[in-house]
């Protein structure tokens, strides 16, 4: 089905995808003209294929719940922000705050994503595979954010058990957060990860790895000039 | 938060049409800035002539065209709404003195060779309709609607702000130092109107542009000297350039054909310019100077 946002409101578009029956088979829907519009396709919970056609502003795929979404152009701040589960494609740029707190599901990012991408996420898989800007991964605490280009000034600062994998030039990291060991479980993740975003032609071990060196869990007087 | 726009054209294809992309970028940006909204519009003309941009206020127009007229010979006047464009010879110095002294009420919002200024408090879509935006060509332009902070919702607390001979200058964000740099800059010789951080900025740029520093340099010196957070869009006679603080938490967008360059707040501002969807989009990155036409 196709959805012009030219024609209906934002408001009604969301409330329908956000209210289609578990029993319709029809579960396709292209939106078309999104023109930069806010909170495109926030809120859904059920297993739909959606592709937007066009670039959208803030907090697009918001809170998603099992939706695979499509964005064939660039993103503002905060695409899926808090999502839960399912997937979001983002077929150009991604503004600051990509994968927000996101608990959970696959965010793919096409070209750059820029500053503090994956900012307080709590479990979602993000995989870039333009580069990151500055402080990407900020107080992460879990799920894998994956760069196949570069990463800005303090990545990963004051992070928790997000683990970073970058294949590019890191700027500088941020407080607490340290170069790590690929393990055989790291490589085998990131290859899935890989995988899952279609990426063929990078190899999980050209990635480091990059996690919290769990200096700043506890506090001690010995650090406090890293808080 | 607050919403800032700008087009410079690189070819002549769309000079007529300018207001006409201007506007609809002033009136996406509503949702940013519903206080007050003004905007600057750069056309070539007679370098002989400076054209000053005056708020008129409650001044009665026929009053005040009657009584300039006395004063100052061979000049032009367009009114627009509570606004005047008046044309003459007359150097900035004495005009400025000379309104100041016999219209208190008239506040200057602007004047050079090619700029215009136009800003007023109310809806941005009313703003636009008032000054008939629409209708205006040039070469490049650029507008803010403003969401106010920490000064009044006046005329004098709207954007864009002019310091200098062609120049303006719109900010989203907010200075911390400004009271300090206002009292340096009063110390050489600025003016300033208003209580307005951003009105700071602009003499900190005209200050720096009048030592023949270039608008470049002034912007990656002003990373220095300017404490807040920020996007500007300066412009001068030539053209405009971007600059974005170093944390970048306010947002800008461009997107560059190949006949103009655009810039916004968000994309929602831009979706109806011509050819977009085939534009070069990308985010400024912190703490870089992008400049066009300078």
């Amino acid at each position: 089905m196709k959805l012009d946002l030219k024609k209906l409101k934002l408001r009604k578009v969301n409330e329908q995808l956000q209210s289609i029956d578990r029993k319709i088979n029809d579960r396709n829907f292209t939106i078309i003209n999104p023109e930069g519009n806010h909170a495109v396709c926030a809120g859904l919970t059920e297993e739909l294929n959606i592709n937007i056609k066009g670039h959208v502003g803030y907090y697009c795929a918001g809170m998603n719940q099992k939706a695979n979404i499509t964005i064939e152009g660039n993103v503002g701040t905060g695409v899926a922000e808090n999502m839960m589960s399912g997937k979001v494609h983002v077929k150009g740029n991604a503004s600051q705050s990509a994968g927000a707190t996101a608990h959970g599901g696959l965010l793919i990012i096409d070209g750059d994503a820029s500053s503090r991408c994956g900012i307080s996420m709590k479990g979602v898989d993000i995989v870039v595979k333009g580069s990151v800007g500055h402080m990407s991964g900020f107080m992460s605490q879990a799920g894998n954010l994956v760069v196949c280009g570069d990463a800005g000034e303090a990545l990963g600062d004051s992070l928790y058990e997000t683990n970073i994998y970058i294949k590019g030039k890191v700027k500088s990291l941020g407080a607490d957060c340290v170069e790590k060991k690929m393990d055989k479980k790291h490589i085998k993740k990131l290859n899935l990860l890989l995988q899952e975003a279609n990426i063929k032609n990078q190899k999980a071990e050209s990635f480091k790895r990059y996690g919290s060196a769990k200096k700043l869990y506890n506090f001690k007087i010995d650090n406090i000039s890293n808080y | 938060m607050c919403g800032i726009v700008g087009i410079y054209l690189k070819t002549k294809k769309f000079e007529n049409d300018l207001g006409k992309m201007l506007s609809g970028m002033l009136n996406n940006m509503e949702s940013r800035g519903p206080d007050s909204a003004g905007f600057a519009i750069y056309k070539n003309s007679d370098r002989k002539e400076y054209k000053y941009s005056l708020c008129i206020n409650n001044l009665d127009f026929s009053k005040f065209k009657k009584n300039i007229s006395q004063k100052i010979k061979n000049l032009k006047l367009n009114q627009y709404s509570d606004h005047v464009i008046l044309k003459t010879t007359e150097k900035p110095k004495k005009f400025i003195n000379l309104i100041n002294k016999e219209f208190p009420e008239i506040s200057i919002v602007g004047y050079g060779h090619s700029i215009e200024i136009f800003k007023q408090v109310g809806n941005p879509k009313d703003v636009v309709k008032k000054f008939n935006l629409e209708s205006f060509s040039g070469t490049h332009g650029i507008g803010h609607t403003r969401m106010a902070t920490e000064s009044a919702i006046t005329t004098d607390g709207s954007h864009p702000y002019s310091t200098g001979e062609d120049e303006c200058l719109v900010h989203n964000g907010s200075l911390s130092n400004h009271n300090n740099l206002r009292r340096e800059l009063k110390k050489k010789g600025n003016i300033f109107t208003s209580e307005n951080d951003t009105e700071v900025a602009a003499g900190y740029v005209s200050n720096s542009l009048s030592n023949n520093k270039s608008l470049k340099d002034t912007l990656v010196s002003g990373l220095k000297d300017l404490d807040g957070f920020y996007t500007f869009i300066a412009g001068t006679r030539k053209g405009f350039a971007v600059v974005r603080d170093e944390i970048a938490c306010k947002p800008a967008v461009i997107a560059e054909t190949k006949n103009y360059v655009a810039i916004a707040s968000e994309f929602q501002a831009m979706a109806h310019l011509p050819d977009v969807n085939n534009a070069k989009i990308f985010e400024p990155e912190p703490g870089i100077v992008y400049s066009w036409g300078n």
